[in-house]
């Protein structure tokens, strides 16, 4: 890809290989030896952990399902005998359960780590394009994985969420309710519906494993952003993937995984809603319909428009926006560090996004409701108003002239390792 | 066509872009034939996701009322989804015959057994003749939960109606929305009194 290849084969079998399927030189060329720049902080290690929280739900997902039954009838009762009867079952449903959360907090570590650094402008726009699509495509697995259960919050996810597009009535009177009833399989949420649900759990996670390579493929075609933002300009500038980074994604993989046992280990229901232990009564609403809280953000947005379809255009529109954010950005610094102005908008967004979830977990009457509106508003006008306008404004910081300077200060050619202290000056201004 | 066959053997033959040469309409039509068939391909497996012959057949539920005084309301299914029926009182009546149309969101009565366009009246709403009678679809249309009203203890919100505990959305006591986020009122399903004491859903 990117890189000229060094690879050469040492023994025979290699070479036999290397002259059918190179699959050796494609490993040693894009993560043995691919050149990725030496400043990358512990932010950008989550792309690892996710790769790996992936592989876990898939492995974990697969012998659960050998043991799940998908009908209205059994599907509660067979997850309860996962828990009580098969083997490890408890270990394996808590690290899928508690699981999807952690996989959540990555990806959306990971999408702000992205938003904060510019890496999605150019010429990464089609890699954030991909991540988007990437998390879209966790969002509906999630959905259908969460509905398996088929407990009352299960049941009634389903309901609320497939409802969403009876809002397509408001335009075009019957077609939204025609798209609901072929979404169902029925007249109401039941067996069909069930079974189509478990069945597209299935295979959605192996189209984001397809998406995630081509994520990975359009990344190594640009290579890393980096913290500073500014082009790798040296060789010197890039250090070999393995060992260097095969070992600090390894570590904070490691501390990840500590910070995931902790949860299936001793706190695994605290992340979900116990009235999902209620099998599933489609008489009886439970009186407060909650989402799991990586959703809440975007229920809070659901709620608080006052309107069927545009609640329903709000929710879908709130990440639709991000495939749009490599050019509703207009400023030319790509990181946040060198935006004087934008960095407090950015922490703003962040706190937004943290305050939607409280609001998307309460009531939505009274004071929630003011301030959902109030915090969805600022949602928008962020990626709409913020990012193209203080793009425009702004006078960013000086930049240091390279990614080596930003690290070991000013006047050291890119050769020289450090003798003494870095100095510091004050970074050119941007022409 | 003239140009491609009047080239020198050494030039390849390319079409003409202005002038649709054979070779394009050749491929234009299989083109046009391969998405039909992909199309014709994909629609069963579109289609079979549609309620199946089964679904379609719960058609009808029929349901006796003489065990239910007045006040009382009963919930029974119909198609998957719950009937509420309300053994109306004289107030509950009195106040769904009070207000007026204009004060309300959805004017449309939302009744199968009559016409679309009829205004949503207690008299389109409630049984005919039998005004004390309201039998409708038990689903919130904001989102479709089951509003809370139909139990002696539930809350039946500002109209002695239904409350939906999803999005706080309020139904008077002829299943009228009175405050949203519903954008209509609940469902009148077609039904028929067979009996003074039976009524025949769907």
């Amino acid at each position: 890809m990117a890189n000229p290849s060094t690879y050469e084969p040492s023994t025979g079998i290699e070479k036999w290989f290397d002259e059918r399927l190179p699959i050796p030189r494609l490993m040693h060329d894009q993560f043995l030896v691919f050149p990725t720049p030496r400043n990358l902080n512990y932010w950008w290690t989550f792309g690892g952990i996710l790769t790996f929280m992936l592989v876990s739900q898939i492995a974990t997902g697969v012998v659960l399902a050998m043991n799940y039954v998908a009908t209205p009838d059994h599907a509660f009762d067979s997850v309860e005998h996962i828990m009580r009867d098969v083997n490890w079952g408890w270990l394996l449903r808590y690290t899928h359960a508690v699981g999807a959360s952690l996989f959540f907090l990555a990806a959306y570590v990971h999408s702000l780590r992205g938003l904060y650094y510019g890496s999605y402008k150019a010429p990464r726009e089609v890699l954030w394009i991909l991540g988007v699509l990437i998390l879209l495509l966790m969002i509906a697995t999630a959905f259908m994985g969460y509905s398996l259960v088929w407990g009352q919050m299960s049941f009634w996810a389903v309901t609320v969420i497939t409802n969403l597009f009876s809002s397509l009535d408001a335009v075009v009177p019957g077609i939204g309710t025609r798209l609901v009833q072929w979404i169902w399989g029925g007249f109401a949420v039941g067996g069909p519906t069930l079974t189509r649900l478990y069945s597209l759990h299935y295979f959605f996670p192996f189209v984001i494993a397809g998406v995630v390579v081509l994520h990975i493929w359009a990344l190594h075609i640009p290579g890393n952003n980096n913290p500073t933002g500014i082009d790798v300009k040296s060789p010197r500038e890039a250090i070999p993937f393995h060992p260097y980074y095969t070992i600090k994604d390894g570590f904070a993989l490691a501390l990840f995984a500590l910070f995931f046992a902790g949860f299936v280990f001793y706190a695994p229901n605290l992340l979900s809603h116990p009235d999902n232990y209620i099998p599933a009564n489609p008489l009886q609403t439970p009186a407060h319909i909650v989402p799991e809280w990586y959703f809440l953000p975007f229920y809070a947005i659901l709620r608080a428009i006052p309107s069927k379809l545009f609640g329903v255009a709000g929710l879908i529109g709130s990440i639709a926006i991000l495939f749009f954010v490599p050019w509703l950005d207009t400023s030319r610094v790509r990181s946040t560090r060198y935006r004087p102005i934008y960095k407090w908008f950015f922490w703003a967004f962040v706190a937004t996004c943290f305050v939607l979830g409280y609001l998307g977990s309460q009531p939505p009457d009274g004071v929630y409701l003011v301030l959902g509106r109030i915090f969805t508003a600022y949602y928008f006008l962020f990626f709409l108003l913020v990012m193209p306008v203080v793009g425009w404004i702004e006078k960013p910081k000086g930049l240091p002239g390279s990614i080596t300077e930003s690290v070991l200060g000013p006047g050291e050619a890119p050769t020289a390792s450090p003798k003494r202290a870095p100095q510091r000056r004050a970074p050119e201004p941007v022409a | 066509m003239a140009d491609s066959t009047q080239a020198t053997p050494a030039q390849f033959p390319l079409p003409d872009e202005e002038d649709p040469s054979r070779r394009d309409v050749i491929m234009i039509a299989a083109g046009g034939f391969a998405a039909v068939g992909l199309g014709l391909g994909l629609w069963p497996l579109l289609d079979q996701m549609n309620p199946d012959a089964s679904a379609l057949s719960m058609a009808t539920t029929e349901v006796d009322l003489a065990p239910v005084e007045e006040g009382q309301a009963i919930t029974v299914m119909w198609r998957g989804k719950p009937i509420f029926i309300r053994h109306r009182t004289k107030k509950e009546i009195d106040e769904a015959k009070s207000v007026a149309l204009d004060d309300l969101i959805d004017p449309i009565a939302r009744n199968a057994n009559l016409p679309e366009s009829a205004p949503a009246t207690d008299e389109n709403r409630a049984g005919k003749d039998r005004e004390n009678w309201l039998v409708m679809i038990g689903i919130c249309t904001h989102l479709g939960c089951i509003p809370k009203g139909q139990s002696v203890g539930d809350p039946k919100g500002d109209y002695d109606g239904w409350f939906c505990p999803c999005h706080g959305s309020q139904y008077d006591s002829a299943g009228r929305v009175r405050v949203g986020p519903a954008p209509q009122n609940m469902a009148i399903p077609p039904y028929d009194f067979t009996s003074d004491t039976k009524v025949k859903v769907g």
